[in-house]
């Protein structure tokens, strides 16, 4: 028997959107609720798949497969395995976080709360769909309601950065839908003697016909596959984006944007570049972990120089994602790439945090401006506690749980590229320092009178960080919930990557 | 033969020409009723004559011939073949689309709207005519019809300096490259020695004209483009478009950018494919050896989609901004064409159906705003959400869908295209459309941003009316179903090639 646990936790959000659209007006206090409301089952499922799911088994798990379009062989097609588990873990985490951290938003309800639940089913159906097509249409549909949630609810210049985002995301998509076409019509289903663009047929090469053995074509389908998803992790020089968007976005949007979209970036290599284009991943590796190891410093060294605290997040993204590309570039070991996973997951939950807590003192000073604060940990000792763990969190402090993901990495990368790691590891130095610096400047020093104050973190604003908190604390001690659950789907990748001749 | 089979043969074609004479009867019916003094400005009573005959239009193309290569009709004029269905389907839902939107625009006066029914039933007799004729001398006289009808439909509002303006535009631009296509047609001509297309095509592609002529076929090809790329708003016969659109009234300029457009480009299909190339194996074409016109119809559509979409990005007057949007999408439609496979094919019928509904929902839109106190000035648009939210979520749609954002079915259509153009291995064309696709973005969301996030500069009342919803509804429904599922009418194409 099928099970539909896959559709319900995809497509759940859209019947909250749905209600919250055609709710009249003066029903309008109800719209916060239903939104959170129409995310919590997402949770419960995704519990149920965190504990269903079998650790052992590398292949695809509570698959849902019917046929959808007839004429181009499309299917309805999804499944999750070991690489996409962690993200709907996520995904399900922060989007219900996320709207509880939307609570503040005053301004046209309605369409920020329908919006977002459609962004929640969009990023799901990308973590689950085995569909190329229907990743597609999942990839594409999370840019029109992020569009519109920069642009309408964003901070002064959103204009600007919503449209930067969209031009840029839709350069990479259209790139990606030429190689998708390119994967269709070099691929046949041995069954049917049809193309197809199912990821299982796809990553068969055996599979494989006419164009798609072409090593021109393959080499360009890998460029632009490779295009695409950089523009998304963000790879520097693809990266200007991001800054822009974080910064004017609304607080629950730079979470997921963080949290979650550039994620899909190294999601989609591992999902569809690595296992269709084997030989061509090995080629561009080198390539590829060092333009990871220039994001790291460059995204290292740019956050040092940063006077907004949000775009000192989005920089030190940047250079945290530069560990996930580097530690996946590696094939002659397993360990790089567990790293790399596991940093995304990591990655999306800290990185949370610090945009929660940027969210809270935008709120409180309406200022971001980090040499206009000062000894803020008198009056916001919680407060302060907390950015002070995702801060040394950030900086992969031992015990939590980016420590352990950036080491993996780089134990994995080292084997490989020895310098390339070891000039990625002078940048934990410059990270502990713009971390350590720009704590002293906010919490420590003498106090700034202007901001004597300010209320405390409230309890809506501190049960969205206690969760991530906790999370960020075990998995620094005990990584092995995530690393038992992506190790067997891990291991065949690479093992599909080194096997290709 | 004798008079009575002439006579018999001839009325058995009535048997396969419903369209032609319900649209002949409806053009009647508009004739008597609008000499009426009483009538004279009653729109409702011609909306609904309209609507009748235009549904009786309808029903007659519904009947679908089987498989075979269809049958010839009126002295051999015509052929009765699913691809002429197909079109006739889609010019009769273009024609009662643009009077709908007519009858809810307040740029054609009351007295005017008969005349703008007659025209629009009469420019789609042309096409339906046109859809269907495969002899040279038909052809161009179904082509005249059409295009000497809707200079008339441009100029409806003759007394704006502006309506003027375009129609003279229209006719002057028409006027020449129709004659030249026409040059082409008699050199076509003195080459066969017939006028009948199918023959035509044995002859240029037997094997005792290969290696002769070169030159010749390379004029032959030129001219014949100069008509049909005049009628697609193709570079380089596209500087008539942000003109002649602007000038026009909404609805009619919508009905332009689709219904004379797709006439072009079943005439182009006709042509190029039975005269310029012949059938190989069960999926593909070739063209004939001495003029590589696929090639040039791929150059020409990347210099088409390039062209329209940089222009558009500077414009503030919406309907020349989709002028120029509707000159970009002849420059993707092309890329079909120049596949010389039946996927191209399918393709570009695949994304007319889709252009229909996304392009002419964009333009009734555009109507309801000029209806209010608002223009085609995009400040007109500025903040336009607050007010009128349906019609403008609507518009995103058809802009969305226009930029080819999935789940829209513009997306669907530019799926087809694309992957026709990287099966024909047409890489380089497929990266020029890609970036196209980026930079159309640009100017589309422009709009969208002026309507959902800017402040509003001019403070108007849009006065969007329950016939316009319904009519943006109808229209919106199909871009969103299309988009999502989209084998019925996937199958439904595949069977007509």
């Amino acid at each position: 028997m099928q099970s539909h646990i896959l559709s319900w936790i995809i497509f759940f959000p859209l019947i909250g959107a749905a209600i919250i659209c055609f709710l009249p007006k003066r029903l309008e206090s109800w719209m916060k609720p239903i939104a959170l409301a129409s995310t919590v089952p997402q949770l419960y499922w995704a519990y149920k798949l965190y504990v269903n799911f079998e650790r052992a088994n590398p292949s695809f798990q509570f698959v849902e497969h019917t046929s959808w379009i007839l004429r181009f062989n499309i299917d309805y097609y999804l499944g999750v395995d070991g690489v996409s588990m962690p993200m709907v873990l996520l995904t399900a985490l922060l989007s219900f976080i996320c709207i509880l951290a939307s609570w503040n938003i005053d301004k046209y309800i309605r369409g920020y709360f329908s919006l977002f639940l459609l962004l929640d089913t969009a990023m799901m159906g990308v973590f689950c769909a085995l569909d190329f097509f229907l990743f597609y249409i999942f990839w594409e549909l999370m840019l029109l309601p992020m569009y519109f949630l920069i642009g309408v609810w964003g901070g002064p210049k959103k204009e600007y950065a919503a449209i930067k985002f969209f031009l840029f995301t839709l350069v990479g998509s259209v790139f990606m839908l030429i190689a998708m076409l390119a994967f269709y019509f070099g691929s046949v289903e041995p069954a049917t003697g049809l193309h197809s663009f199912d990821f299982t047929i796809l990553a068969n090469q055996a599979a494989h016909i006419g164009i798609l053995k072409d090593p021109v074509v393959r080499w360009g389908c890998y460029l632009l596959l490779l295009i695409g998803f950089a523009i998304k992790i963000p790879l520097v020089p693809f990266h200007t984006w991001l800054p822009d968007a974080h910064v004017e976005a609304p607080t629950a949007i730079s979470v997921i944007l963080a949290g979650v979209l550039l994620k899909m970036g190294t999601y989609g290599l591992i999902r569809i570049s690595y296992p269709v284009l084997p030989d061509m991943a090995r080629a561009f590796a080198p390539v590829v972990a060092a333009f990871g190891l220039v994001s790291i410093i460059y995204g290292a060294f740019c956050a040092m120089a940063q006077k907004d605290l949000k775009k000192l997040i989005a920089y030190s993204s940047i250079s945290h994602m530069g560990f996930v590309v580097l530690g996946m570039s590696v094939f002659s070991n397993t360990i790089g790439i567990n790293g790399a996973i596991l940093q995304m997951f990591n990655h999306g939950i800290i990185t949370a945090m610090l945009f929660l807590l940027v969210g809270v003192i935008y709120d409180r000073a309406h200022t971001r401006d980090i040499d206009g604060f000062g000894g803020l940990a008198h009056n916001m000792p919680v407060f302060a506690g907390y950015t002070g763990l995702a801060f040394m969190a950030g900086l992969g402090l031992p015990g939590l749980s980016s420590f352990i993901s950036e080491a993996l990495c780089l134990i994995g990368a080292f084997q490989t590229y020895k310098v390339m790691t070891v000039l990625a590891t002078t940048s934990i130095i410059i990270t502990a320092g713009y971390f350590l610096w720009t704590m002293q400047r906010i919490f420590l020093g003498p106090m700034n009178e202007r901001w004597e104050d300010l209320p405390e973190i409230s309890l809506r604003e501190a049960a969205c960080l206690t969760p991530l908190a906790i999370i960020v604390v075990v998995l620094g001690f005990y990584p092995m919930p995530i690393l038992d659950m992506i190790g067997a789907t891990l291991r065949n990748t690479v093992h599909l990557v080194v096997a290709m001749r | 033969m004798d008079l009575v089979q002439i006579a018999r043969s001839n009325l058995e074609g009535f048997r396969y020409a419903g369209t032609e004479v319900a649209l002949c009867v409806l053009i009647v019916a508009l004739l008597l009723s609008g000499v009426i003094l009483p009538f004279r400005k009653n729109r409702r009573l011609f909306l609904i004559i309209s609507m009748l005959g235009l549904a009786l239009a309808m029903t007659a193309s519904l009947k679908q011939p089987g498989a075979g290569k269809g049958v010839r009709y009126f002295a051999d004029l015509f052929l009765w073949d699913s691809f002429s269905v197909f079109f006739k389907l889609f010019f009769v839902a273009a024609a009662a689309f643009t009077i709908l939107m007519a009858q809810m625009n307040r740029e054609v006066e009351d007295y005017e709207f008969n005349e703008c029914c007659l025209l629009v039933v009469s420019v789609t007799l042309g096409m339906v005519l046109l859809a269907s004729s495969v002899d040279l001398l038909m052809i161009y006289l179904a082509f005249e019809t059409m295009s000497l009808l809707s200079y008339l439909l441009v100029g409806i509002r003759f007394r704006e300096a502006r309506g003027g303006e375009a129609a003279l535009k229209y006719v002057l631009y028409g006027a020449f490259t129709s004659g030249v296509m026409l040059f082409g047609f008699s050199l076509v001509y003195g080459l066969a020695g017939t006028t009948d297309i199918m023959e035509i095509g044995r002859i240029l592609n037997s094997a005792h004209m290969a290696g002769q002529n070169r030159a010749l076929f390379v004029l032959m090809v030129l001219f014949f483009l100069a008509g049909l790329l005049f009628k697609t708003a193709s570079f380089p016969f596209h500087i008539w478009c942000p003109d002649v659109y602007e000038g026009a009234p909404t609805p009619v300029t919508a009905f332009l950018s689709v219904g004379p457009k797709a006439a072009g480009f079943a005439v182009f299909i006709r042509l190029f494919y039975t005269l310029f190339a012949r059938e190989v194996g069960d999926q593909g074409f070739a063209a004939i050896e001495q003029v590589d016109w696929p090639a040039i119809v791929a150059v020409i559509s990347a210099i088409t989609m390039s062209l329209g979409n940089l222009s558009a990005i500077h414009q503030d007057n919406v309907k020349r901004l989709l002028a120029y949007s509707s000159i970009a999408h002849a420059g993707y439609l092309l890329m079909g064409i120049a596949c010389l496979d039946k996927l191209g094919l399918e393709a570009v019928a695949f994304y007319l159906v889709v252009y229909l509904f996304m392009n002419l929902g964009a333009f009734a839109v555009v109507t309801a705003v000029n209806n209010g106190e608002g223009g085609e000035d995009i400040r007109f648009y500025r903040g336009l959400s607050a007010r009128a939210p349906m019609a403008c979520v609507a518009m995103a749609v058809f802009l969305f869908s226009l930029i080819g954002i999935p789940p829209f079915a513009g997306f669907v259509g530019k799926v087809f295209l694309f992957s026709a153009v990287i099966l024909k291995k047409y890489y380089w064309l497929a990266i020029v459309a890609a970036i196209n696709t980026v930079i159309s973005l640009y100017y589309y969301v422009r709009l969208i941003k002026a309507m959902f996030i800017d402040q509003a500069e001019v403070s108007f009342e849009p006065r969007v009316s329950g016939v316009s919803y319904a009519v943006i509804g109808a229209l919106a429904l199909p871009t969103l179903v299309l988009g999502v599922y989209w084998q019925p009418l996937a199958a439904f194409i595949e069977s007509i090639f």
